[in-house]
């Protein structure tokens, strides 16, 4: 039985493993004979990758920022105030799961275009936005659950009561109170937020931004070892953002007690 | 006026009556707890003061000023939770210091309030830990050193020792008593254990069914309780009913029993009155002063440490009674002859 359980996980590894490491082997491989750092340097020295990587990076911070401000006071107050309205939310959270990011800009750009009541995408600012809230819209299930997970936790009623009897008005409670205990939610939260916004391609490309999922797509029809190792950067960005959520768990002093 | 008075107060949760024309005056620097069993509620009562709660009718004033309308976080009362609700992220001090840093106190003022505080709850040297480093009285402490920190105009206690074991409870409760006087704060403590709230408040309200059944200090509530309620909850008894025979002189008779009160009654001659006994109040064995002696039998026997609880029966009754244990006399056994005796000075009158 045990002997089962191990060869079930080692096939199971070697499903995820064998194509990373043919894919890494390969993007070694520019050099013809020997292994070489040739294609990554290609990629990194190519302007329009940190254009494009820049740019994501970017957008991911600004997904990011709105979605903490969006998510945190609603998943918070319905947890507070509205406990019977959370089966809703969560069925509005679940909606960009169902329905593909190509549907959601399709109707961004049919209700913003430029003949519309809000011209959004009349202009690469206005387009940024809106490009902005659909990243907040495909992260909001990861987003939404890692913070009410969080919430979870710790008792939110009762921590409120006790800031409020301190003095404490919804300012504060929220960003002193509440915000700081449910930090590592909201990162993992954020991490996820980063790697769907970095990998993202659907809704750069059809709204014409310059980022960095239609960029891997260009390149990946045009040249043969860069996209290997673009793949294996954005594996290593990826891995480095779980790094982080680990990290920054570990970290936080007042919850080494869990740990 | 009193300090914070607290007039027909009404709350009701859908079709759930919880609180009814609730009143209580209390002066400053009195401790006054809400005893009752879950669901009384007392909790409500007290949400309502510190303002989680609005009341659907009644008016709660402190110092004459209607708190009513006043949100939480503007009317400087202080709480103590049941489950502490420290701020797991921050330090003890910074826990402490919550209160004054929303208040715009100065660092420097803060900080020495801070170190003020920790030294009255006993804990001077705890301000870098954090909440999870402690224990659950340290905790408790830390929660009551929060809450006094701003200097608030009222303490509301919610339970702050259920979650406790039983000693520190104990030693605890002294603690918040001894710091209560020392600042001389105006108190209103909720509990579900008599003994606690017998043993440390100034007044008690005994809660029913949203109702305050009495309202009086722990010796009225222990010896005269208002109601069969008050006298079921508060304290261990041995009810009966008695028959009048002379309300003037007090005697009355139950089970064949004729028994001197030595006090006048209200109730006519004739009329049934609810009458008990405390245990404290039943002698095993003969006493001087103790002119009622029954012939009995021990029914059960429980050895509580310092008191031996014995369940007797006499005159068709049943019988609890406290003795102090003594090395040199073993309990009766049970089903053992034994004789029991008590004053009628000592019977309680329910309502009377």
């Amino acid at each position: 039985m045990k002997a089962l359980a191990w060869t079930a996980i080692v096939l199971g590894m070697l499903y995820f493993i064998l194509p990373l490491l043919g894919m890494a082997e390969f993007s070694l491989s520019m050099r013809r004979g020997v292994y070489s750092l040739d294609a990554y340097a290609s990629v990194l020295s190519d302007p329009q990758f940190q254009r494009t990587f820049g740019f994501s990076v970017a957008m991911a911070v600004f997904t990011i920022v709105f979605g903490v401000l969006l998510v945190v006071p609603t998943a918070y107050w319905v947890r507070l105030r509205l406990p019977w309205i959370r089966p809703y939310i969560e069925f509005i959270t679940l909606l960009p799961l169902v329905i593909p990011a190509i549907v959601i800009v399709f109707g961004y750009i049919r209700l913003y275009n430029t003949s519309s009541w809000l011209p959004l995408t009349g202009t690469p600012m206005g387009t940024n936005v809106l490009l902005m809230f659909g990243y907040a819209t495909l992260a909001l299930p990861y987003m939404y659950r890692a913070v009410d997970t969080g919430l979870r936790t710790i008792d939110i009623g009762t921590l409120t009561e006790a800031a409020q009897s301190l003095g404490a008005g919804w300012g504060t409670i929220l960003f002193r109170a509440i915000l700081p205990n449910v930090l590592v939610a909201v990162l993992s939260g954020a991490f996820l937020t980063f790697a769907i916004v970095i990998g993202e391609f659907t809704m750069a490309a059809l709204l014409d931004r310059p980022a960095f999922g239609p960029y891997m797509q260009s390149l990946g029809a045009n040249r043969a070892y860069e996209p290997a190792a673009l793949a294996v950067i954005a594996f290593a960005i990826t891995w480095a953002c779980m790094g982080l959520i680990q990290l920054v768990t570990r970290l936080q002093k007042h919850t080494r007690a869990h740990a | 006026m009193s300090y914070l008075d607290i007039s027909h107060l009404e709350k009701s949760f859908g079709a759930n009556h919880v609180v009814k024309d609730f009143s209580l005056p209390i002066e400053k620097g009195e401790f006054v707890s809400l005893l009752g069993p879950s669901g009384c509620g007392k909790t409500t009562v007290l949400r309502m003061v510190a303002g989680f709660e609005t009341p659907d009718a009644g008016a709660i004033r402190l110092e004459g000023r209607d708190l009513v309308p006043l949100r939480p976080n503007h009317r400087n009362i202080g709480m103590v939770f049941q489950a502490y609700a420290l701020f797991p992220n921050l330090t003890v001090a910074q826990n402490v210091g919550f209160g004054l840093k929303i208040a715009g106190v100065e660092a420097a003022e803060a900080r020495t309030r801070v170190q003020e505080m920790l030294d009255l709850i006993g804990l001077p040297e705890l301000g870098a830990r954090y909440p999870f480093q402690l224990s659950g009285g340290q905790q408790q402490r830390v929660a009551l050193a929060r809450a006094l920190a701003p200097r608030p105009r009222v303490l509301l206690l919610d339970e702050p020792l259920s979650a406790l074991d039983a000693k520190v409870r104990v030693r605890l409760r002294g603690e918040i008593r001894e710091i209560q006087q020392r600042l001389g704060i105006t108190t209103i403590f909720v509990t579900h254990d008599q003994e606690e709230a017998l043993s440390i408040s100034d007044r008690v309200v005994v809660m029913n069914a949203g109702i305050a059944d009495q309202v009086g200090t722990p010796f009225e509530i222990y010896n005269r309780p208002a109601t069969p309620f008050v006298a079921g909850f508060v304290g261990t008894l041995t009810p009966f009913e008695a028959t009048v025979l002379d309300p003037d002189l007090g005697t009355v008779q139950s089970g064949g029993m004729t028994m001197n009160l030595g006090r006048p009654l209200a109730a006519q001659q004739g009329a049934t009155v609810p009458i008990a006994l405390r245990p404290e109040a039943v002698h095993l064995g003969r006493a001087s002063g103790r002119e009622i002696v029954l012939p009995a039998t021990a029914h059960s026997v429980e050895f509580m440490g310092s008191v031996i609880r014995v369940r007797a029966e006499a005159a068709g009754q049943s019988f609890l009674l406290d003795t102090f244990n003594r090395p040199d006399t073993p309990p009766p056994q049970p089903g053992e002859p034994v004789e029991i005796s008590f004053s009628g000075r000592d019977v309680i009158v329910i309502g009377g």
